[in-house]
């Protein structure tokens, strides 16, 4: 049994250590945001923030996110009132089947934190998030409303 | 356009009768099953009206991405003449349309006809609710109904100065007599339809609410996980259930079927991982043999002429054109097995009781999935169901049922108990249902003034219907591997060569095939496309006049390439360092037509694409943004297939288990597409979910070329070497 702090909640979790945080997040803590795409570290379909930094939660043991603030896109809403990630989203229409876009709203949201005004090199770079429907487009335009309404 | 309708989320109760034993299920659905709870009478069965002004459409097709709930309820709602912003959307269930004599008619959500080939139905059914919300205002009022008008759900009598709204009268509507007479809208005159409005899904795909198959959640549930033997036709032998029964959270290990063992566990991560521990003796049978090296000599044998083949298009004499032509060119192109790799696994969730079965999956084809219910449960229509769910992406995978029998399979050895099956990635890129093999031998023959007099153009390969669909085979014949390459209909060649042959040698390996988005235009577009290159090469013409010089009785192909020429500005030189490459085909009832421009860099190992344009002729257009997106979206499904998109068959199974081996496109390597848009009202409707994946790589190898002088024809580009910049 460990404690993981999600969404600013406190949840026991009958895990074992070697369990990826992925699923204690999904099946301990029900919660199901976040999604499973590969297992490996490769898709960013489950990208959660862990202290603030986005990781693929797949490749990171539940166990080690002890002691942490975590993050999912069920969280990512304070108060009610989106993130500005998720309004920008809803602007764009974004999503197509929507599977990858847990992880890709994480991504970004982590990366607007580190470099408020990204350029399209520092997107490319930073956001490596497969998606099979194929929405980049929208995707980086999206990623530069948000910008511009941190302004 | 920024209204967000909200969407129609409640918690409702799949009856106790259901459920058998007296168990209640309590889940919430974003588009789930709720017709018997819906409380208000609906209109007829595709519209229901509640008290509160809210519309609710039905949708028998399923949503994957592509829009089609959206669109689809636009043309509901424009008939319907409601308030957009108080429609929300709700799927009937295949149980029900059976038992109403199929009232919504086909739910399959394939071929790229979700729209295409349900619009005029769907569009009466919208007009008729509507004459009968009328009517009965009328009634109320003892006027005429010619006299009363409507507008966004609100209906007047303007003499009389009265008004009432759709929501008040729903009761009353439902009762009058459903019209016999119904008159549909010219699309100029639609205000709803046509427009590039919002999607009806978003919101709950950007704050995690959304349910997809593997988030469906039911009371007691277990979790299984399965392996299927990797080699194709093969078999489970054994398994050793003592190393794993102790396992942590593990309930049972039991047999699936003759070659699929699961483990089912408290949850997915135990599953897997006495899974994973538990060892399997399986019978691998004949295929063992089978490799990429055997299937390819397989297929090159059938692309000599003197092998047996089905004829798919003919003109003209074409072996007097190659005997007598003053030059001939060959080429000889390959495309690989790739699988479809939807973000989300397949899974499907399944409760048996003995006398019921229901299962909540995302399918692209309820009824075929309903189907694998009944067949797999032996149970009777009344006694099944299928809820369907958010799909993590479809592009054809899901359109096969083979996961759903495999969850109803595992529930029946545990009645009772609903039990979520969950695949694995690797499962998923092991048991694939993937595009086929095809190879393709071409022959062009010129006579002394450079005229292309003959086109012969032999396919050999694998045949999706042979394997999928055998009940539309014709005498043997596969008419699908032509798309593209007919002599007229919903894919066409778009050419006119005064002698032609074009045929098929079937050749099926032992790999099951499925429709893979696209289906065979994606490998005859980049054969015709890349040859047309080809001979306009060896014609010492331009790519585009030498095409202009064949299309000249085919205006509608002639325009979509007309359209991306200008656009990218054929007639003009490219910028320094960079080149230009088009393409054109017709599938699925649309034209389409790509151009690109490129840089290569490190002696043409990498590719850089700075510009797409895409050109798409639907017919009609019935939410412009949604086919922009699939536009774009489609380029990074047929660019990830031309640049990394490969199975390849060692041993009688696919080697690739995963995305580090079976790559896919990421957002630095994508430019913009400029879509372009150019609806010329042609009936039957077009599609277009799938046809412009077929012409993302013929217009980036041709500019390829363009570039290095070198002509690639095999794929995917990884195999020499090359790759995105
Ligand atoms: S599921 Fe974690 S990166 Fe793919
Ligand atoms: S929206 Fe479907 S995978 Fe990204």
């Amino acid at each position: 049994m460990i404690r993981l702090n999600i969404n600013g909640k406190d949840y026991e979790v009958d895990v074992e250590n070697d369990t990826p945080l992925l699923w204690a997040i999904r099946e301990n803590a029900g919660l199901t945001g976040t999604k499973y795409g590969c297992g490996i570290a490769q898709c960013g379909a489950c990208t959660v923030h862990v202290d603030g930094e986005a990781v693929r939660s797949c490749g990171m043991q539940a166990s080690d996110a002890v002691g942490k603030k975590i993050t999912t896109v069920e969280g990512l809403a304070v108060n009610g009132t989106m993130h500005r990630v998720q309004k920008a989203w809803i602007e764009h229409d974004v999503p197509q089947c929507g599977y990858c876009q847990s992880g890709m709203i994480m991504a970004v949201a982590a990366l607007l934190k580190d470099k408020p005004k990204p350029t399209d090199q520092e997107i490319d770079e930073a956001i490596t998030n497969i998606c099979r429907c194929g929405t980049f487009q929208q995707v980086r335009a999206a990623i530069h409303t948000a910008a511009g309404s941190n302004a | 356009m920024n209204f967000i309708p909200k969407l129609d989320r409640r918690s409702f109760v799949v009856g106790t009768a259901a459920a058998g034993g007296g168990l209640a299920l309590g889940l919430t659905l974003p588009f789930g099953n709720a017709l018997a709870q819906t409380a208000s009478p609906e209109v007829n069965a595709w519209v229901v009206i509640k008290p509160d002004e809210t519309v609710v459409i039905r949708i028998a097709r399923s949503e994957m991405g592509q829009g089609t709930l959206t669109g689809l309820a636009q043309l509901v709602a424009e008939e319907l003449e409601c308030d957009w912003s108080k429609v929300t959307t709700e799927y009937p269930t295949p149980g029900q349309s059976v038992a109403r004599k199929r009232a919504w008619g086909d739910f399959s959500t394939g071929g790229s006809r979700g729209i295409r080939e349900s619009h005029e139905y769907v569009r009466k059914g919208g007009a008729a609710a509507r004459m009968m919300l009328v009517q009965a205002a009328a009634d109320q009022w003892k006027v005429p109904a010619s006299e009363c008008t409507v507008s966004k759900g609100v209906i007047s009598h303007g003499a009389s100065s009265r008004s009432t709204t759709y929501g008040k009268v729903a009761d009353a509507a439902a009762k009058v007599t459903p019209p016999t007479d119904i008159k549909l809208k010219d699309p100029k005159d639609w205000t709803i339809a046509g427009k590039p409005l919002k999607r009806l899904d978003t919101v709950e795909k950007t704050n995690g609410q959304m349910i997809y198959g593997i988030d469906v959640k039911l009371p007691n549930m277990l979790i299984a996980a399965i392996k299927d033997c990797p080699v194709f036709g093969g078999k489970l032998k054994s398994y050793d259930e003592a190393k794993v029964a102790g396992m942590k959270g593990v309930k049972k290990v039991l047999r699936v079927n003759d070659s699929t063992v699961a483990v089912v566990a408290d949850t997915y991560w135990h599953a897997k991982t006495a899974l994973d521990a538990l060892p399997i003796v399986w019978d691998d049978g004949e295929n063992v043999k089978v490799s990429s090296e055997t299937i390819a000599a397989w297929l090159k044998e059938g692309l000599a002429d003197d092998q047996p083949a089905f004829v798919g298009n003919q003109n003209g004499d074409i072996k007097d054109a190659i005997a007598k032509a003053s030059r001939t060119v060959e080429a000889v192109y390959a495309y690989p097995y790739q699988n479809h790799a939807p973000m989300e696994p397949m899974n499907a969730t399944a409760l048996f009781t003995g006398d019921r079965c229901e299962v909540w999956t995302g399918t692209q084809n309820g009824e075929a999935a309903f189907a694998g219910v009944l067949a797999e449960s032996g149970l009777t229509p009344d006694k099944c169901d299928v809820h369907k769910v958010m799909l993590g992406g479809g592009f054809g995978r899901r359109g096969m049922t083979d996961y759903v029998r495999q969850a109803v399979a595992i529930a029946k050895q545990m009645p009772g108990t609903p039990i979520k099956m969950m695949w694995s990635r690797e499962e998923d890129m092991l048991h694939g249902k993937f595009h086929p093999v095809t190879q393709c031998r071409m022959v062009g023959s010129f006579d002394d003034k450079n005229n292309l007099t003959g086109f012969r153009m032999r396919l050999s390969g694998q045949s999706i219907l042979a394997s999928v669909l055998p009940a539309r085979m014709e005498n043997g014949k596969d008419p699908v591997a032509f798309q593209g390459l007919n002599p007229r209909g919903e894919a066409a060649f778009g050419y006119s060569v005064p002698n032609l042959l074009i045929d098929h040698s079937m050749r099926n390996p032992p790999v099951p095939p499925g429709f893979w988005r696209g289906v065979n235009v994606n490998h005859n577009a980049i054969y015709v496309e890349c040859f047309m290159d080809e001979l306009a090469k060896s014609a010492g013409m331009d790519a585009l006049e030498f095409r202009r010089k064949l299309m000249a009785d085919k205006p509608k192909h002639l325009g979509v390439l007309n359209a991306v020429a200008e656009k990218i500005g054929w007639s003009t030189p490219a910028p320094q360092g960079v080149y230009r490459g088009l393409c054109h085909h017709m599938g699925f009832g649309s034209y389409v037509a790509g151009a690109v421009e490129i840089s290569v860099l490190d002696d043409g190992k990498k590719i850089k694409i700075h510009r797409i344009v895409a050109a798409t002729d639907p017919g009609y257009a019935v939410n412009p943004a949604q086919i922009e997106r699939q536009v774009a979206g489609s380029f990074v499904y047929g660019l990830s297939a031309l640049f990394f998109g490969e199975c390849t068959v060692k041993g009688g199974r696919m080697e690739q288990e995963n995305f580090d081996t079976y790559d896919s496109m990421r957002i630095a390597q994508m430019p913009k597409v400029e879509a372009i848009l150019m609806p010329t009202g042609h009936t039957p409707w077009g599609g277009v979910g799938e046809p412009t994946i077929c012409v993302a790589a013929p217009a980036v190898l041709n500019a390829y070329f363009n570039a290095t002088g070198k002509r690639i024809r095999t794929f995917p580009l990884k195999n020499h070497g090359i790759g995105f910049a």
